[in-house]
């Protein structure tokens, strides 16, 4: 399909710093390219209101090829937009109408607070792969890569999990503002490799804790993250997660 | 500027046991007693930090995305080398070294290479142990899949996302790390100053982004693992904030920097489309595999390209070397591209792109095999381009991708700074004029996992371990220099100048300059125009650039214009040394410098070193020093494709 121009209404939240209170504000684009990608239309925006002398909107972004996991916002209510298993950068202009009005909203949980207009901390992430998400073995002391065999049907459903960019659409996405599908897809990617055998229990259980104490709320089978996740991960994660935690708690010594 | 290689006597294969043996070592008690700073947490500094961090330093790892798992390095599609020779088709350690020298042509230290071939055998079992989901085969093994510049099949992967996989491997390793009270993570930092004291690295001056303020570190060494500087040219593959402040600034304190004007052109990438575009998306190359190049034999013949019938057709990568025909290296497949559409012959809608077609490979495998090969990025440059390539044709373009330059340093990755180190894709030191797929993230993993842990320790024990401060005017003064160029930048605006513009449209403009006088082809004329017509941007950038805001909160307009404003300097002596080297070799054609054929034509008489550029004062251009490349174990010889 040839690209065509299109106008827009936008609605983008503002908010000057973390104890500051946002607001909407609206912005009207004219002559958008509709091969543009969602950033670059912001960018567009931007551009115009720096040349105005007004401030431009503040928005997490690095890779814009989908991998990076940096951006996201809540578009029209839907993480990362409407477009499904795609990042806010990979996600372009066609899929919108001419004068359509699209709300821009921060990903919004407890959890993550805001920094300033689009830009959340999600520092919480990072307390929780510290917490166990990793295995323990220092530089130069690993066996041959051979020496441990993984079945391909093994290293397949790993690396489906591994696959997670650590975005936070899932919380956002949330009733609960849950980080079960984050949580889950690492907890599940270590448990079905031979390698994190070991740690197992330990790391499903201070993962575990650590979410909660970080403020994520729990998780009550909404799907809401499985159907926002840029990157498709399946909630077989969670149950995966929930399985790894009881039989750590019921049954580990580990759970101390 | 002294540049002494330091490499290790002896034959090749024992030069890094010789270095090791000779290094000194820091007793595992004292190891508490130092401080490291490790800048960037791409591959290289992430397992650098880690590592460090296991042996028992004090570690301090900044980056400035918001977590260390978002570096660059994650963008790595297709795999990293390693001569397990688990396929039993007559690898070797040795093989791997040539083949990577050689695709370098013949612009790279020997004695590094080799030690990174050593290595790249210990980097997969680390990972595989790390839990890293790599491919597997039925029975359980590794499995591995061959790569451009390689005749035997080495390349270790995991999906179309191997470096994303390491990323988050090495990532892992730091924050256990951080839990066990060894490093300590500062996100959403820029390195704005490198420190020295008394002749030595000794810190850096940061931006914290979020609340804008300047903020002091000391360590007893500091370890650059920046990443590259293609964003020098506005539109690569690069992320959004890649750039080359950190090393400019080390620059600028008395650090070399090595063969800048070597940077790689990937001839995959999905073309140019709008002036409003802010990246380019590379399609992995792998594609070249079933997919073939051609363009309209006729000039502005803009017929559909399924109606464009066999004869009219110019398959012009098979014609010209009919023995590699789609699967000629990167530096090729780019130039040709650029020369057809230089005739007028380009596609789409900008006429700069050329089609790599998949309609003969469905016609011969079934599109269900092609799909299975090549589904995922059939399916990304759908997205992007809306248009199907089991359908039509793929348009590509060539992209800026890699930067082989950088800052130079010694066997031990050592700057010319003494305890200055940089690591990975931030130095020189090991892929010449020209890197191989599959190796960035090698040489990312090999400097931060095996190498910078000895040899730092090694500096370390000779250095000692004497208290630190950051009450040091030396930092007062970073400080001062740092908050002068940052209220520049904003002094337009804040002054109520009219006719101002924004960072993004300098950078636009620079990129341009720099991409059609030295990218894949150059030539004397060009590159002069380029110098003289890049302090005249610099100039107005200065005069007339405007950045909203103020220094003291988070402000990503004034980011951008900081790196821009080091992009600004750092593309004259990108350009200087393009023009300094009078020879076509690696990723670049000079066009003085040709066979007969017109084909790319190397001078080891006169070119066989490495350009080192020094800073010299604002006034002055940079001086050039020479480190002679010797080749004891390799022949260098033309490279042919015909």
């Amino acid at each position: 399909m040839a690209a065509r121009k299109i106008s827009l209404n936008l609605k983008i939240w503002r908010q000057e710093s973390p104890d500051k209170k946002g607001a909407f504000e609206q912005y009207r684009l004219e002559k958008i390219n509709s091969d543009m990608s969602f950033l670059e239309m912001i960018d567009v925006l931007n551009e115009r209101l720096t040349l105005e002398g007004r401030e431009p909107v503040a928005f997490d972004h690095d890779c814009r090829e989908g991998i990076c996991g940096m951006c996201g916002a809540v578009v029209d209510g839907i993480a990362h937009g409407p477009e499904k298993a795609t990042t806010l950068c990979q996600l372009h202009m066609r899929h919108f109408r001419d004068g359509q009005t699209i709300t821009i909203e921060p990903f919004k949980a407890r959890a993550f607070p805001i920094i300033r207009d689009l830009v959340v901390d999600r520092s919480a992430f990072d307390r929780i792969i510290q917490a166990g998400g990793f295995i323990s073995v220092n530089t130069g002391s690993a066996p041959d890569g051979n020496a441990i065999p993984v079945s391909q049907t093994k290293a397949e459903l790993a690396m489906d999990a591994a696959a997670c960019i650590g975005c936070g659409a899932c919380v956002a996405a949330c009733p609960n503002a849950s980080a079960m599908l984050f949580v889950g897809a690492k907890i599940s990617q270590l448990a079905l490799l031979p390698q994190g055998g070991p740690e197992r229990e330990k790391r499903a259980v201070a993962m575990v804790r650590t979410m909660d104490r970080e403020g994520f709320g729990n998780c009550s089978n909404e799907r809401e993250c499985e159907a926002v996740c840029p990157k498709s991960i399946s909630i077989r994660n969670i149950a995966r997660l929930n399985r790894e935690f009881f039989r750590a708690s019921l049954f580990s010594d580990e759970n101390g | 500027m002294k540049l002494d290689p330091k490499i290790p006597d002896g034959p090749l294969a024992e030069k890094w046991d010789r270095c090791r043996f000779a290094n000194r070592l820091v007793n595992p008690a004292n190891k508490r007693k130092y401080d490291i700073l490790v800048v960037g947490t791409g591959l290289a500094g992430a397992s650098a930090a880690a590592t460090l961090g296991e042996l028992g330093y004090n570690v301090k790892s900044f980056c400035i995305q918001d977590s260390p798992r978002r570096a660059h390095s994650i963008a790595a599609q297709g795999g990293i080398n390693a001569a397990k020779n688990y396929q039993n088709d007559g690898d070797s350690i040795f093989r791997l070294f040539y083949d990577t020298i050689k695709g370098g042509d013949f612009r790279a230290r020997e004695a590094n290479v080799y030690r990174l071939a050593q290595v790249s055998n210990n980097i997969i079992d680390q990972c595989v142990a790390q839990g890293i989901p790599f491919a597997r085969e039925y029975g359980g093994t590794l499995a591995n899949r061959s790569f451009g510049g390689a005749q035997v099949s080495r390349t270790f992967y995991a999906r179309g996302q191997t470096g994303q996989q390491l990323l988050f491997g090495a990532y892992s390793a730091l924050m256990r790390q951080v839990a066990a009270g060894k490093v300590t993570i500062f996100p959403r930092r820029e390195m704005m100053d490198l420190v020295l004291i008394d002749g030595l690295a000794r810190g850096i001056v940061c931006r914290n982004l979020v609340t804008g303020e300047l903020e002091r570190y000391c360590g007893h060494a500091v370890v650059l693992a920046t990443g590259g500087y293609g964003n020098a040219y506005f539109l690569s593959t690069n992320a959004m904030a890649s750039n080359v402040t950190a090393a400019w600034r080390a620059y600028k304190k008395g650090a070399g920097f090595a063969n800048p004007s070597f940077v790689q052109i990937h001839p995959t990438c999905i073309p140019v489309h709008g002036d409003y575009q802010s990246k380019l998306t590379l399609m992995s190359e792998s594609l070249r595999n079933d997919g073939r190049v051609w363009v309209p034999k006729k000039k502005g013949d803009n017929r559909p390209p399924q109606d464009i019938p066999e004869e009219d057709r110019d398959y012009y990568l098979e014609r010209k070397y009919p023995s590699f025909g789609n699967l000629v290296p990167r530096d090729v497949a780019s130039r040709n591209a650029k020369e057809v559409c230089d005739q007028g012959k380009g596609v789409g809608e900008t006429g700069l792109a050329v089609y790599l077609d998949f309609r003969d490979a469905i016609q011969r495998d079934g599109l269900d095999v092609i799909l299975r090969k090549y589904g995922n990025l059939f399916h990304m440059y759908e997205k992007i381009t809306d248009q199907d390539p089991s359908i039509q044709p793929m348009m590509i373009y060539p992209a800026v991708h890699y930067a082989m330059g950088g800052l130079w340093v010694d066997y031990n990755l050592m700057s010319t700074i003494p305890g200055l180190f940089v690591l990975g894709e931030a130095n020189f030191s090991d892929h010449g004029a020209n890197r191989l797929g599959a190796s960035a993230l090698m040489q990312g993993l090999a400097d931060g996992y095996f190498i910078a842990p000895y040899t730092i320790g090694n500096y370390l024990a000779e250095t000692g371990s004497g208290p630190l401060t950051v009450d040091h005017d030396a930092y007062s003064e970073s400080e001062r220099e740092v908050k002068r160029r940052l209220e520049a930048l904003l002094a337009n605006r804040t002054a109520g100048k009219q006719g101002l513009r924004t960072a993004a449209d300098f950078h636009r403009r620079l990129g341009r300059i720099l991409w059609d006088y030295c990218g894949m082809a150059r030539n004397r004329e060009g590159l002069e125009k380029a110098l003289s017509l890049i302090p005249e941007l610099r100039q107005e950038f200065w005069d007339r650039v405007t950045v909203p805001g103020s220094g003291g909160e988070l402000n990503q307009s004034l980011e951008r214009a900081g790196r821009v404003a080091d992009f600004m300097e750092f593309a004259e002596v990108l350009v200087r040394d393009a023009l300094a080297r009078g020879e076509s070799c690696g990723c670049h054609l000079r066009e003085e410098s040709q066979t007969e054929e017109s084909e790319a034509l190397r001078d080891d008489e006169q070119y066989s070193h490495v350009s080192v550029w020094a800073y010299n004062g604002e006034e002055k251009p940079a001086e050039m020093h020479k480190e002679p490349l010797v080749f004891e174990n390799v022949t260098p010889s033309q490279r042919s494709y015909k």
